[in-house]
Order: structure tokens, then C-alpha cells, then sequence
């Protein structure tokens, strides 16, 4: 029942994500009490100790994952986010800092139970990290083989298991005879064997094509709502957040510098580094030739929510006397809600040009103008 | 010829059964001594499991002096271990003592590298989903670097006949044993080309059987 309701505050959650952010201290004395959180960092940090000095890998590190959700980590490479992910089921031991675990602080474990807890959180990895020697279907039983199931149990589950990741005609083959994607799909089966409430996953889709990182992500997520499993992914492509995250923590330098649910990430960037990440994963460029070329000034308008659906530029057109060019534009969808970014070229009498830009900045979620040419001739 | 050959077939018979007893005891010593032992050397070494540099460095150095003594002298080093051990210093057994020891560090050695070679990333995967150091010793070090240990066995089992017949000098007996016999001092050049050729056959057979089973036990 507590866990029910844990699931229950985290579909609000996800479907609220974007408009507005939830009250925090309202939710928090429900958390106390069902234990809502899938895992907690507590001022993690790591360091590691090379010959000429310790390097910290993460610096005080806190912040929840909660039950049911996706929540995802990105960072550039360095940036500490698969240490972190490691001390989860403790690959990685914090120098200082708690992380629990469905509420059990994993750090304070005897080896015993941390087998114990381990064979519960299920891991996917960048190069899957099969066994070569043994079968798929060997593979998928190992993990059931170490938590000391029967042949029976084994026997029973490893065909579903199969069925799930879709790989039921391969029981009998050797890693090596696989592509990439169904290597990964082994790895996922794997992960499940032992029925875990948390699948980690660090750089699942790294190695492999757009496609396949497609279908992948979409198991993953497919996985998530069927099960109900939590899970925490890291990965440095803005764009595997953006297609199966709810929530996400961006880190730089051992830190996470900002974190929101993934649609206000996309929507609203604080951090300078996130901003790059969102600009990069938009990827709203105009050919400098163009621009040199161009008179008038640019804008750049974002829509988001429900906004975004408003005729706002076709009003703006009616209503003032400015010549209104669409010089890039693109809308995404996350978590089914919109996001539209156009980049617009003005021309026109200034004071006209100012009056359209108070409007456009009235009824969109933000105007700015990024670029402007001096030489502004008046339309006629 | 071939009647000085066909006279001579008991002797070789002898001859090869003293070469497989010689060969046949320091190689099973080589697997059930000398991959624990190479095992023991890979785990203790830095950033795995049982990491103890002391224990790794004493082992490796200890290692490293056996496998640098030259075999003919090795076996005369150990004469006084032989003759505690079996009681005698001559005969196959009596030569097997000095070849065990001498496949044992070196198989070690080959297992080491073999293990070496398993791919980190299992290794972690099978920590994360909660296995104990001896699962993981049984269920996948030995089992990833099984291709790499059979190909070592069988480079260990061809190596240990040549040594074998330098046993032959403190009266191990064996294959080569006979082929200086007859062939140095008794200028019977057949009789060693014949037991040369004997050699190379058996040399053939070990090796394509050696890389049909780790070819075999090879998946990637």
C-alpha cells in the first residue's frame, strides 16, 4: 500500500512536469512517511587517488530518485555521473556521504546483505559486459544461479524473460553471434532476472545507431510502466534524456549544477551548461552567410505548454505592419508536451518592429532578440 | 635399418611410456597447482579483490627466480628435494619431481596472462548483480579465460617434452633419453631420426588437439 502510493505521487509528478514545479515542502511529509524515494544521496562525494595528487570525482552530491520513475543524469564525459551511478550498488565506495536504497543505507551493508541488496538492482551496461563463454540463456540465468534459485524457477522465467526483450529465438546462441542491440536486450533480460525495483543503466545506448538506441530506450521505458521499476540512467546525449526521462540531474565537474524535470530543463535552461546541452541537442544554428546577408533583426520565440498551440505569430502579422520571415523553427514533444522554437527575421519602422516584440514577449514563453543588423532600412 | 629399428621397438616402447609418466605427472601438478596459483597471482594484484601487494610481489619474484634458473640446472638444484621426496634421484618419477616444479610456474605464469585477459566489465556486471568472489572465481574468471587456459596447457605439454628429455641426463629415462643414447653416443643416426620423427608426430597431435578444444571452448 505505501508503495501504491509512492507510484501514485509520482504520476502526478510526471504529468505535471513542465507547468509548474510542486510544492516540495507539501510532499515532504508524505515522503517521510512512504518512504517515496527510490534512492537518496546523501553528500556523496568521491575521490580518487593518483600518483600526483586526489582528484575529486564528485563533490557533495545530494539529491532523490523517486519510486517509479525515469530519472536520468547527463553530463560531458568526466563529469562524474557514472561514479555516481556506481555507488548506487556500491561499485564505487563514497569517500564520504549515505546513499539508501528503497530506504536501507547501502553504505552501512555487511557484504552479506549487500549481496543480498545488489542481487536486487539490476545494471545495464555501455558494452553490455556478457559473459562470451556462456549462452544467452545461461547469460540471463546467471544471476539467478548466484541468488540461489532452482532449475525449475530458472527454467520457467528465462523463456519470459526472453519473450520480453524479444530474443526468444536466440536461447541457444553465443554472445559473439549478436548485434549490438540484441547484445543489449541479453544485457536488459539479465538485469531482470532477479526482479529488482531499480535498473540502473550507464550509457546504455552509447554504442549503438540511432535505431537501435530507439528501440532500446523504448524497452526501457516499456519496462518502467509494465513493472513498475525504477530507473536511474546516465547518459551524455541530451536526446536519450529527452525521449525517456522524467526528471534529470545535470552534472559538470562532480557537481550537479541543475536539476528539474526534463520538459522545464528543455524549456527554461538556468545553467550554462545546460544551456549548451539543450542548444546542442535543438541544434538551432543559421549559416553565418545568411545571417551577414540578413536585415532586420532576428528573434528567437519559445512556446511552451499549452501556449505553444496559439496562433501567436499569425495574430502578430494582423495586428502591426512588420514583415515577419521564418528563418528556422522546430517543435518537440517531451513527456507529450510541446516545445516550439522558431527563429524569425523582423523588418520594418522600428518603433512597429518594438511594438511586435512586446507582443510576441506577452504571449509566448520568451522573445529575445539574438541578433540585429544595424542598417535598418524601413519596409515600405 | 629397419631391422636395427624394429629391434630396437621395445626399447622405444619403454622409452615412451617413461616420457609420458614424466610428462603425464608435471602436467596434471601444472593445472591443479599451477592455476591456482596463477589465479592466487592475478586476484592479489592491484584494484582486484583480494588486492595484497606483499603476497602479490613475493609471488611474482619467487615465480620470476624458478622460471630463470635453466631447466638442467633446476634439476640439480632440487636432487636433494627428489631424493627426500621419492626416495631416489633416478627414473622417470625421480625427473618428474624437478619438471613438476618447473610446469607449475610456468603454467602459473600462462594462467595469469590467460586471466589477464577477461574482460573487466564482466567482472564488474557479475559484482553488480551480487555474486561472492568464489562465484565469480568459478562462474566467470575460469570460464571467459577457459579458451586462453587450454592454449597454455597446450604450449605447457609441448614445452614439458622437451624439457623431459633433458631429464634424461640424471637418468630420467624418456624419448629423448633414448635419441642421445643412441644417436650421440652410438652414432645411430636412424635410430634418432626415428625417435625425432616420433617426436614431431606427437608434438602435431598435442597441438591440433590443444586448438581444437580451446577453439571449441572459444565463443567470442
Amino acid at each position: 500500500m505505501p508503495y501504491l502510493n509512492g507510484l501514485k505521487t509520482n504520476t502526478v509528478n510526471r504529468e505535471n512536469t513542465g507547468c509548474r514545479e510542486i510544492n516540495p515542502p507539501l510532499l515532504l511529509p508524505a515522503a517521510l512517511f512512504l518512504r517515496e524515494n527510490m534512492i537518496k544521496f546523501e553528500n556523496i562525494s568521491i575521490t580518487f587517488n593518483t600518483k600526483s595528487d586526489a582528484v575529486r570525482a564528485v563533490k557533495n552530491v545530494s539529491f532523490e530518485v523517486n519510486k517509479g520513475e525515469i530519472f536520468g543524469i547527463v553530463g560531458t564525459s568526466g563529469a562524474g555521473k557514472s561514479t555516481l551511478l556506481r555507488t548506487v550498488n556500491l561499485l564505487e565506495r563514497p569517500a564520504s556521504g549515505k546513499v539508501s536504497v528503497d530506504g536501507v543505507d547501502i553504505t552501512s551493508l555487511d557484504k552479506k546483505s549487500l549481496r543480498r541488496a545488489r542481487q536486487k538492482i539490476g545494471m545495464i551496461f555501455q558494452h553490455y559486459n556478457l559473459v562470451h563463454t556462456k549462452t544467452v540463456y545461461d547469460n540471463i540465468a546467471f544471476p539467478m544461479r548466484i541468488s540461489g534459485k532452482n532449475g525449475k524457477e530458472i527454467s520457467k522465467k528465462v523463456p519470459e524473460l526472453l519473450e520480453i526483450v524479444g530474443l526468444s529465438d536466440k536461447a541457444r546462441v553465443y554472445p559473439g553471434q549478436l548485434s549490438g542491440g540484441q547484445k543489449q536486450r541479453v544485457g536488459i533480460a539479465r538485469a531482470l532476472a532477479n526482479d529488482p525495483h531499480l535498473l540502473l543503466c550507464d550509457e546504455p545506448t552509447s554504442a549503438l545507431d540511432l535505431e537501435t538506441t530507439r528501440s532500446i530506450l523504448e524497452l526501457i521505458r516499456d519496462i518502467n510502466k509494465r513493472y513498475g521499476i525504477t530507473v536511474l540512467l546516465i547518459s551524455h546525449e541530451m536526446d536519450v534524456i529527452k525521449s525517456i526521462c522524467s526528471r534529470v540531474a545535470v552534472m559538470s565537474g562532480g557537481e550537479v549544477v541543475e536539476l528539474n524535470d526534463v520538459y522545464s530543463i528543455f524549456s527554461n535552461p538556468r545553467h550554462e551548461i545546460t544551456k549548451q546541452l539543450v542548444r546542442n541537442s535543438l541544434n538551432l544554428e543559421i549559416p553565418d552567410g545568411i545571417l551577414g546577408n540578413m536585415k532586420g533583426s532576428l528573434v528567437k520565440v519559445l512556446y511552451r505548454g499549452p501556449s505553444a498551440l496559439n496562433p501567436v505569430i499569425s495574430n502578430a502579422i494582423r495586428k502591426y505592419p512588420v514583415d515577419i520571415n521564418i528563418l528556422h523553427g522546430r517543435i518537440e514533444y517531451i513527456n507529450n508536451q510541446p516545445i516550439g522554437i522558431l527563429l524569425v527575421n523582423l523588418r520594418g519602422e522600428n518603433s512597429e518592429v518594438t511594438k511586435l516584440i512586446k507582443y510576441l514577449k506577452d504571449n509566448t514563453a520568451s522573445t529575445e532578440v539574438v541578433y540585429e543588423q544595424t542598417d535598418i532600412k524601413p519596409a515600405s | 635399418m629397419s631391422k636395427q629399428i624394429l629391434s630396437l621397438l621395445p626399447d622405444l616402447g619403454k622409452a615412451f611410456w617413461e616420457t609420458f609418466q614424466m610428462v603425464g605427472i608435471s602436467l596434471s601438478l601444472a593445472l591443479f597447482l599451477g592455476v591456482p596459483l596463477g589465479l592466487l597471482l592475478f586476484i592479489t594484484d592491484k584494484g582486484l579483490f583480494w588486492e595484497n601487494k606483499i603476497f602479490n610481489t613475493i609471488g611474482g619474484v619467487l615465480v620470476n627466480i624458478i622460471r630463470s634458473i635453466p631447466f638442467v640446472i633446476l634439476l640439480v638444484i632440487l636432487l636433494p628435494l627428489t631424493q627426500k621426496l621419492v626416495k631416489t634421484t633416478i627414473g622417470p618419477l625421480a625427473a618428474s619431481v624437478s619438471l613438476s616444479v618447473a610446469a607449475v610456474v610456468f603454467y602459473a605464469r600462462i594462467a595469469e596472462a590467460s586471466l589477464r585477459e577477461v574482460d573487466k566489465g564482466v567482472i564488474e556486471a557479475a559484482t553488480a548483480m551480487g555474486a561472492s568472489i568464489p562465484q565469480i572465481i568459478t562462474q566467470v574468471l575460469l570460464v571467459e579465460a577457459l579458451p586462453g587456459l587450454i592454449r597454455g596447457f597446450t604450449v605447457t605439454a609441448i614445452s614439458l617434452i622437451g624439457y623431459s628429455a633433458m631429464a634424461g641426463i640424471v637418468g630420467g629415462g624418456g624419448v629423448g633419453d633414448l635419441a642421445i643414447r643412441y644417436g650421440y653416443y652410438r652414432y645411430q643416426m636412424d635410430v634418432m631420426a626415428a625417435t625425432v620423427v616420433v617426436l614431431i608426430i606427437l608434438v602435431q597431435i598435442i597441438q591440433t588437439l590443444g586448438d581444437y578444444s580451446a577453439k571449441t571452448a572459444d565463443k567470442a
